[in-house]
């Protein structure tokens, strides 16, 4: 059997989901060793042609460029994976949907006129169909190992969609919001990170996006009771998942 | 280590330098687990010494709150917290088997020898329930009958009990039923000790304490009998098994199934949940897989789920399935109850959801309707 030609893509991101990849050290090396890398401009200097086996996307879809970009690369791949919380859900990026976008351009850059950008930056999953998403901002360097295994051996990735709060309780930590009233995202977050933050005593901000079954509501409302304003909790549901729509509609009942 | 022959039955008083004694005797040959102060609450890790243990300080719980604070001089003045002993007779993840090359091995038997140090009436009654669970059936755990054999049990009666405690509902505590190799009750700053098993009154033999006299034993009984009238929760267990049961329809479900977040803290913090999922860890650059059980939930999508869905899609079904097995079902496929009465749902609950408020509120309003 022929190794699996892999391409790995970046759209409008900050490429730490693609930076995750190459943190994979040895791993690494066990990868190249069954997967022929054959597009990743962050570490090889080949050139983007033919087919993939394996599509891996970062980043989400913000240009008219990137917009047709995502089809070419569909047309060309098997299966076409998400690597991270812009190609999933839009990204921090998306918390320009629905504001002025004109207004930003003249405010920050210098020469607007050189910037060619859509109103919205949006999921690859908006676009074309996607085989599987991985979550995080960025992605957690197990669950990649574990997506690529996975897809290796032919079978579905684990990568459970409960709670953050089951990776907290089987880490051990102690929970942040009962012994401290601490605003957490946990219970309606996806778990993946191995519930990082509350392992440092902070709150979880819900970097890998909402949970199956989140009652956000019910969250916030817990939140209001502990002692956080309207507005506290609108930020806190606006950061890297602000267009997940259990976040967005949530934070926009705390605008 | 838990036979109920006793070497020697009469109770004895330990200073707090004798109980050092009893802990450097137990870390002999095994690992001493015991409570400590860890980020704001007290867990169960390793202990050396009774300095290691969180003394005076005693923990506030309610519905979605635990607040530690100072208050008096007791070693064990705190009630239960997030941790139990559950995490080491039957810990998160466990590895059961390791395939590659063709062959499949499976995982050498559990060999940690513990001894726990301060397991509370409400904890060893949990203990039995995980018991009957792993060792009576057809399927025994191995590896939890090996941890579980090694086993060497110092339970403390309570003293105080907390916000969220409702093991006289229960009958479970506050103090420590058989099935323990020494009961430690706290008396001013000695601690009353009774052997419960042949080792038990070996180990006690063998480290400094005095005889009891008629004022230890009933300064004892009045310290348990305080905790006894500081249950923060009660239950009405009569008929409670039926009465949820046969009313899975009742609209007590949808109220709390609005509140319900699906995150299963509650049962994770059950000392007597005992349910897992497998997975399958797989080598990048070979065939080699090991295969792994893990703590699972009730309250997820994927423990419910058959080809096209989830049989519990949410809230509602789940918690019901929930409640109905700790209080009701546990009977039928146990013979006990599944819940011991020791608060940690309540109290770890983020948004305060109590087993104890809503079997009240199912049960008021089929009073009210005269069922
Ligand atoms: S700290 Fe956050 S993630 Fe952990 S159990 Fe508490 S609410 Fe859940
Ligand atoms: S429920 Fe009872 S036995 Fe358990 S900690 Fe509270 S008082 Fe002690
Ligand atoms: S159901 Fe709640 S109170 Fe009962 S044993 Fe479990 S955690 Fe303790
Ligand atoms: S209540 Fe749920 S998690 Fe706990 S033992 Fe029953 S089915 Fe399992
Ligand atoms: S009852 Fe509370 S702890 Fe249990 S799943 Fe619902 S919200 Fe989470």
């Amino acid at each position: 059997m022929s190794k699996p030609r892999l391409g790995v893509f970046k759209f409008s991101s900050c490429d730490g989901c693609q930076l995750s990849l190459l943190d994979c050290e040895d791993e690494l090396l066990a990868v190249a060793g069954v997967i022929d890398i054959a597009y990743f401009p962050e570490a090889t200097r080949a050139d983007d042609v033919g087919h993939y086996d394996i599509a891996f996307i970062e980043g989400s879809v913000t240009t008219p460029h990137e917009a047709e970009m995502i089809q070419d690369i569909r047309a060309r791949s098997t299966a076409l994976i998400t690597l991270g919380a812009c190609a999933t859900s839009g990204g921090i990026q998306a918390l320009k949907n629905g504001a002025d976008t004109a207004a930003f351009i003249d405010a920050v850059y210098a020469h607007p006129e050189y910037i060619d950008t859509l109103d919205t930056a949006t999921p690859i999953s908006d676009h074309v169909t996607v085989d599987f998403e991985l979550r995080g901002c960025p992605i957690s360097k197990h669950q990649l190992i574990e997506l690529v295994a996975a897809t290796l051996v032919g079978r579905t990735p684990q990568t459970p969609a409960h709670a953050t709060c089951i990776d907290c309780k089987l880490a051990g930590h102690v929970c942040v919001m009962v012994t401290q009233g601490t605003p957490c995202l946990g219970p309606v977050t996806h778990a993946g990170c191995g519930a990082l933050c509350p392992g440092y005593a902070r709150g979880c901000y819900g970097c890998f996006g909402p949970k199956e079954t989140a009652n956000t509501a019910s969250l916030t409302a817990q939140l209001a009771v502990n002692g956080a304003d309207r507005r506290q909790i609108h930020r806190l549901l606006q950061t890297f998942n602000a267009n997940a729509p259990e976040f967005r509609q949530e934070a926009e009942n705390h605008d | 280590m838990t036979a109920t022959a006793t070497k020697d039955v009469t109770p004895v008083v330990l200073s707090h330098a004798g109980l050092d004694a009893l802990i450097a005797a137990l870390a002999v040959d095994r690992q001493v687990i015991g409570p400590v102060r860890r980020d704001g609450a007290v867990v169960y890790e390793p202990v050396s010494s009774v300095a290691d243990l969180p003394r005076g300080w005693v923990d506030d719980q309610a519905g979605g709150t635990y607040r530690m604070r100072r208050e008096g001089d007791r070693l064990f003045g705190y009630t239960v917290g997030p941790s139990s002993w559950k995490r080491f007779l039957h810990p998160p993840k466990q590895v059961l088997w390791r395939a590659g090359d063709g062959a499949i091995t499976p995982e050498p038997i559990a060999k940690e020898r513990f001894a726990f140090l301060g397991v509370r009436g409400c904890e060893l009654a949990a203990i039995a329930v995980q018991d009957k669970v792993f060792l009576d059936g057809p399927y025994r755990d191995p590896h939890y009958a090996a941890r579980r054999a090694a086993a060497f049990i110092v339970a403390v009666n309570c003293t105080r009990a907390g916000g969220t405690c409702f093991c006289v509902s229960m009958e479970t505590g506050p103090k420590a039923a058989p099935g323990y190799d020494i009961a430690l009750t706290e008396i001013g700053g000695e601690l009353l000790a009774e052997a419960g098993s042949d080792a038990g009154g070996m180990i006690l033999s063998a480290v400094p304490t005095r005889p009891a006299t008629q004022a230890d034993l009933d300064a004892a009984a009045a310290g348990i009998a305080g905790a006894e009238a500081q249950m923060g929760r009660a239950i009405n267990t009569e008929g409670l098994a039926d009465l949820l049961t046969d009313n899975p329809d009742h609209p007590r479900w949808d109220v709390v199934a609005d509140r319900c977040l699906n995150c299963a803290n509650c049962t994770m913090v059950c000392p007597t949940c005992f349910c897992t999922t497998v997975d399958e860890v797989s080598a990048l650059d070979s065939d080699a897989t090991t295969r792994e059980s893990r703590w699972a939930s009730c309250f997820t999508t994927e423990f419910s789920y058959v080809h096209g869905g989830a049989v519990r899609p949410g809230a509602k079904s789940r918690y019901r399935q929930w409640m109905t097995h700790k209080l009701g079902s546990w009977w039928d496929q146990f013979d006990m109850s599944g819940c011991t009465g020791c608060g940690r749902c309540v109290t770890w609950c983020p948004v305060g959801i109590d087993i104890t408020e809503e079997a009240a509120a199912i049960r008021s309003d089929l009073e009210a309707e005269g069922g």
